[in-house]
């Protein structure tokens, strides 16, 4: 069982606690995120990384930080679900990978450096995974269009000779 | 230790050199969908392979953050098209669970049926498409026929064969009656057979054994480092079920086993749907029998429920309420919060988290695809095995690239 208290013990008194129905949610510093997810990693037996999604609040009510980015650990033998949650502000877009701790996080991201621009450092190959390596934008980001700028007619055309 | 090919070599010499590249897809029957995969092989032996994904990316997360709650129904549809409706399920749970709507004992029966007519409907294709991609056609014919009596009735609760959108936030469509109910018992009353019959065929078939026993193997460890969930996980020997460990809907009520296997291969992936099949025919059994009589929709007083179409036509008060809740900034009152909420699909953990800023769509709606995650392990089960093992392995693990890509 993930307790506030032991993490306020292990990691200082800026990480706040919050709930909404039975999601329990951690907000942690940038800094000491990957600190805290090899933590509960390793001593709590949180080793099923369900989830990782970014979120862009750039329009969001009250918010003061841009990005977010969001991991969800489930302990598989207890079933306990918690979500630990960062912000980040550009220009200093960039994590540490958690691929040393959980495999699953490789996809998970690729696709949030796609879709959101934030890098993660230590990944072992960190390239784009649904967009087109050409593709310059980040589309799930609340400042590009819904309808795309007119990149798909951008786009190069291979013929077949020179496939 | 016996020599290797690389052994043989001068140690100058690159030994990728000898080492072919094999690109397979995006366009191949066996894919069953649109995805790629490159290759790398000595002789027959699978030494490396990288995904690639993407061809079917059509922005659903974008799109999510611009419909309503109701109109993206018809998004999450096609994402996993194998099993439309667990998907609607899937999102609506997620809705429902950040408005704090509480379903009425009738539509929570009534989703259950359906969550588990698409699992019978997912796990049937797979099964069959799996033997179908190692040379057994029959099985497949089987599990078709059957899949179209599911289409059926879906046909005859929605209205639609396929894509439903059957359900709405509060409630579905349209109720069901008393015929859909009988047509549902005949249904029960056939599939044994089916599923008989495609037991008699694989499940002790030499050649189909030989195929997928000890193929693509994953221990327990690695898919749960990997984040394998539903019958992967199981097959595994991962003993998680979100019907049993995080019960939604109405499955508190039922009788039902978790099926597990702990061989990991494709073999024990086979197994374990076919157990699953026979499992979800016990939960419609008991659902249809004590499926509760009442209204199907929550109180439309709430201001969250579409009215029935008739009241919409023939009286105000009906079109009142199909305004107020059509009408952006009236209807739902949507807290300005974050949730995940997630239901078992028959592919796995189908989840959503959905980022709510006050107004009746999503600010933000991620989905975790199953199929995502378990595309990502895909070398991993491969490495080490031969060429005509990654169509076995491929079929076991059930990629649909509509909800891999989004």
């Amino acid at each position: 069982m993930l307790e506030l208290k032991a993490l306020h013990d292990q990691f200082g008194y800026d990480i706040t606690e919050s709930r909404f129905r039975d999601n329990r949610r951690f907000l942690v510093p940038s800094a000491k995120v990957y600190h805290v997810l090899e933590y509960v990693w390793r001593e709590l037996g949180f080793d099923t990384l369900a989830d990782l999604a970014g979120v862009d609040y750039l329009e969001y009510p009250g918010a003061t930080d841009r990005f977010g980015v969001v991991y969800n650990l489930v302990n598989s033998v207890t079933g306990e679900r918690v979500i630990v949650k960062t912000h980040l502000n550009p220009p200093d877009l960039e994590l540490p990978s958690v691929v040393p701790l959980w495999h699953a996080a490789d996809w998970m991201e690729r696709e949030v450096y796609d879709m959101f621009g934030i890098k993660f450092a230590g990944h072992p190959a960190l390239r784009r995974i649904l967009m087109p390596e050409e593709f310059t934008a980040y589309p799930l980001r609340k400042d590009y269009p819904l309808k795309g700028r007119g990149e798909r007619h951008n786009f190069p055309v291979i013929t077949r000779a020179e496939s | 230790m016996p020599l290797t090919l690389a052994d043989t070599l001068p140690a100058e010499t690159n030994e990728r050199e000898y080492l072919w590249t094999l690109n397979f897809g995006p366009q191949h029957p066996a894919t069953h969908t649109t995805l790629r995969l490159v290759l790398t092989l000595d002789g027959e032996k699978v030494v490396d392979a990288v995904p690639h994904i993407g061809y079917l990316h059509s922005g659903f997360e974008k799109l999510g953050e611009h419909l309503d709650f109701n109109q993206y129904v018809t998004i999450v549809d096609r994402m996993n098209y194998i099993s439309p409706i667990a998907n609607e399920i899937s999102w609506h749970h997620a809705v429902e669970k950040l408005l704090g709507i509480e379903l009425t004992p009738r539509c929570k029966y009534l989703r259950t049926i359906m969550g588990e007519l698409m699992r019978l409907h997912d796990h049937l294709l797979n099964v069959g498409t799996a033997a179908l991609d190692l040379g057994a056609f029959t099985a497949f014919l089987y599990g078709f026929q059957q899949r179209e009596n599911i289409n059926d009735l879906v046909e005859y609760a929605s209205g639609q064969r396929f894509h439903a959108s059957y359900t709405r936030v509060g409630g579905v469509m349209f109720d069901v009656n008393n015929a859909w109910v009988e047509r549902v018992r005949k249904f029960i009353k056939g599939m044994p057979a089916t599923l008989a019959e495609v037991d008699n065929l694989l499940t002790r078939n030499r050649i189909f054994i030989d195929r997928t026993k000890g193929i693509g193997v994953l221990n327990k460890a690695d898919a749960i480092n990997y984040g394998a969930t539903g019958p992967i996980a199981r097959a595994s020997g991962v003993v998680r079920d979100l019907r049993k460990d995080e019960p939604y809907l109405a499955y508190n009520d039922f009788d039902f086993k978790v099926v597990c296997a702990e061989g990991g291969d494709c073999y024990a992936r086979y197994l374990v749907r076919m157990q699953e099949m026979a499992e979800s025919l016990k939960i419609i059994e008991q659902a249809i029998e004590n499926i509760p009589a009442g209204p199907v929709n929550i109180d439309v007083v709430s201001d969250a429920v579409l009215p029935a179409k008739p009241s919409v036509y023939r009286s105000i008060e009906g079109l009142i309420q199909h305004f107020e809740v059509l009408m952006p900034n009236r209807g739902y009152e949507v807290p300005c919060e974050e949730i995940y909420a997630a239901t078992e699909a028959p592919n796995g953990e189908l989840g959503f988290y959905i980022v709510a800023d006050g107004n009746p769509r999503a600010y933000r709606a991620r989905t975790r695809p199953p199929s995502f995650i378990h595309f990502a392990m895909f070398p991993h089960m491969i490495r080490g095995y031969q060429l005509s093992d990654v169509v076995a392995v491929l079929g076991s693990i059930n990629i649909i690239a509509a909800e891999l890509d989004r």
